[in-house]
């Protein structure tokens, strides 16, 4: 579905992204791991067209999509929930969720879609009216996710969505994740939190400085020695 | 839900029509004379430089220093077509024309500084208005340079104050509530997550940008037409910084607050007009209190209504039941 092939991506004269490559597979849930300042946030910019890479070739279902804009990738249905969620804080959740469907025209389709994120996550049903500055953590994050799904994506990106949260909530975020992938949405996940990111993955790729270093499915991963040393604290 | 809309339009409306009936009866009847009447012309003009700027500032977070210089080139453009034609068409055909020249140089200043990230716009704008009011002052045989234009033809009366200000109030609150004025909250509250939600950021930027000068030139041609007089050094940077103060004062993203700081800072002026010295350190001392105080502003990024000041007294009135219980 996703492939990405010799990416670069340069921040001045930081060369951020050392011609990495990886595909994402139509139904799957795949996790880029890696420490911070890896290049995790910067590779899921490039692809969702906030960041121009100096070359390499991104492809979706098959078309060139390297010299989209942001938009027209968001309209071809790839959307994400950036890192440290991001809300608009001085508007409500459901003008947040509205902005989500910005590209949207089918009043309808939205409708059904507000019922379709509110059934999932009911807190944000009950704060509709609340502003999302005013939200805690947790909800501010279903509320990130809740906007991304808006644009009924069929690629997510979830850019650590577990980070700051408290370990019961971080479990139920997780829960919600496989089950959006289980409806249908294709997701590429990036965590810090490698062991459970690992647990629901069917594949995964490790970054090291620009680089991808190792990749294979979940199960081998969590296997792995030096993952374990690296990442899982073992 | 669609009648309570329309409730509200009609209440509205009426507050409308009930202002400018109440306002004309009192100018006939010479209640309102000519000194007052030109503190209400100030308000007015005030009202709309300070509503359009909130809309670049407040609420899309661009900070542009050209307020003035896009005033100026309303007030010229006005004045040079109506000093030529000096009806009531005249004057209407020169206010739209200064607007969208105004407008048009919006666009060729802000398209190549607005896709750039960080805060070009306030140092092209502050530049632009430079430029223009050294043009201005260079084009003598069109301008009159330095001494200015005088003599311009004056049709402003209340009616047409009436007509630009709650024309510019109604249609600036039209497209803050649109989809439009929400993707351009939606950039100042984070550009980042805007634009992956799809919005252009760029495109917003500028039309917020176009908008806001569009109606700072509709400010000048007011400003020419009532006070039949120009010249290039009325519209420096001090007058940029002026209406920077009503919007930050009133509140950045709040139109209201905008139309309540105009009003306050023209009452305060007039009233110490006699007091040069003192009316700059009270002045001065205001403000300071009010940024201690109220960093937010006077109304913060929220809009005077009736439901805001239900919640307000409704709070109040619970503050004094818990201080019982
Ligand atoms: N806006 C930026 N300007 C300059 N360098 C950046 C910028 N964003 C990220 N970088 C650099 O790119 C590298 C990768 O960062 P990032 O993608 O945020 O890593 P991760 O998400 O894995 O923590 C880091 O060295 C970081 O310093
Ligand atoms: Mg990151």
């Amino acid at each position: 579905m996703l492939e990405i092939t010799n990416l670069n991506v340069h921040f001045g004269v930081i060369h951020a992204i050392k011609g990495i490559s990886l595909t994402v597979n139509e139904g799957e849930i795949v996790t880029l791991i890696g420490a911070n300042g890896a290049g995790k946030t910067t590779t899921l910019r490039t692809i969702s067209g906030l960041k121009k890479p100096t070359s390499g070739t991104i492809t979706f279902e098959g078309n060139d999509i390297t010299n989209l804009d942001a938009r027209q990738r968001v309209k071809i249905g790839i959307s994400q929930v950036p890192e440290g969620r991001r809300v608009f804080s001085t508007m409500t959740v459901l003008e947040n969720l509205e902005l989500g469907a910005y590209l949207r025209r089918d009043k309808a389709g939205i409708n059904k879609d507000y019922q379709m994120v509110f059934e999932r996550f009911p807190i944000l049903a009950d704060r509709k009216k609340q502003m999302a500055g005013t939200l805690s953590g947790g909800e501010q994050q279903m509320l990130a996710m809740g906007r991304a799904l808006m644009s009924r994506p069929k690629l997510l990106f979830l850019d650590e969505p577990s980070m700051g949260l408290a370990p019961l909530l971080v479990q139920e975020i997780f829960d919600i994740i496989k089950d959006i992938n289980d409806k249908g949405t294709t997701i590429l996940l990036v965590e810090q939190n490698a062991s459970m990111a690992l647990q629901i993955a069917d594949r995964a790729y490790v970054m090291e400085t620009g680089k991808i270093t190792l990749s294979g499915t979940g199960k081998e991963l969590i296997q792995s020695e030096e993952i374990k040393k690296a990442y899982l604290g073992g | 839900m669609k009648k309570s809309i329309n409730g509200s339009t009609l209440k509205k409306f009426i507050t409308l029509a009930l202002t400018f009936a109440i306002v004309q009866v009192l100018v006939s009847t010479n209640i309102i004379n000519d000194y007052i009447f030109s503190t209400l012309a100030t308000i007015c003009i005030n009202i709309i430089l300070a509503t359009s700027l909130n809309l670049i500032t407040g609420f899309t977070g661009q900070f542009s220093l050209g307020h003035a210089g896009f005033m100026s080139i309303g007030a010229y453009t006005c004045a040079i077509i109506t000093l030529r034609n000096p009806t009531m068409l005249g004057f209407v055909i020169g206010a739209l024309a200064g607007a969208m020249l105004a407008a048009f140089i919006g666009f060729f200043v802000g398209l190549p500084t607005l896709r750039l990230k960080g805060d070009y716009l306030a140092i092209a704008t502050l530049g632009m208005s430079e430029i223009i009011r050294i043009l201005f002052i260079n084009l003598d045989s069109v301008t009159n340079g330095a001494a200015g234009l005088s003599g311009i033809p004056q049709f402003i009366n209340w009616g047409w104050l009436f007509v630009f200000t709650a024309g510019t109030i109604i249609l600036l609150n039209n497209f803050i509530k649109s989809s439009y004025g929400r993707a351009c909250i939606s950039l100042r509250e984070d550009e980042i997550a805007a634009e992956s939600m799809g919005i252009n950021s760029t495109k917003y930027k500028v039309i917020a940008f176009v908008t806001g000068a569009f109606f700072a030139g509709i400010a000048g041609a007011v400003y020419s037409s009532y006070y039949y007089f120009l010249e290039p050094n009325l519209f420096n940077f001090q007058k940029s910084i002026d209406i920077l103060v009503i919007v930050v004062l009133g509140g950045l993203g709040s139109l209201s607050g905008s139309v309540i700081a105009a009003i306050l800072l023209a009452l305060i002026s007039t009233y110490l007009q006699s007091f040069p010295e003192l009316r700059m350190v009270i002045y001065a001392i205001l403000l300071i209190v009010i940024m201690l105080f109220r960093p937010q502003g006077i109304m913060g990024s929220k809009e005077l209504s009736l439901t805001v000041f239900k919640k307000w007294t409704r709070g109040l009135r619970d503050k004094k039941n818990g201080g019982v219980a």
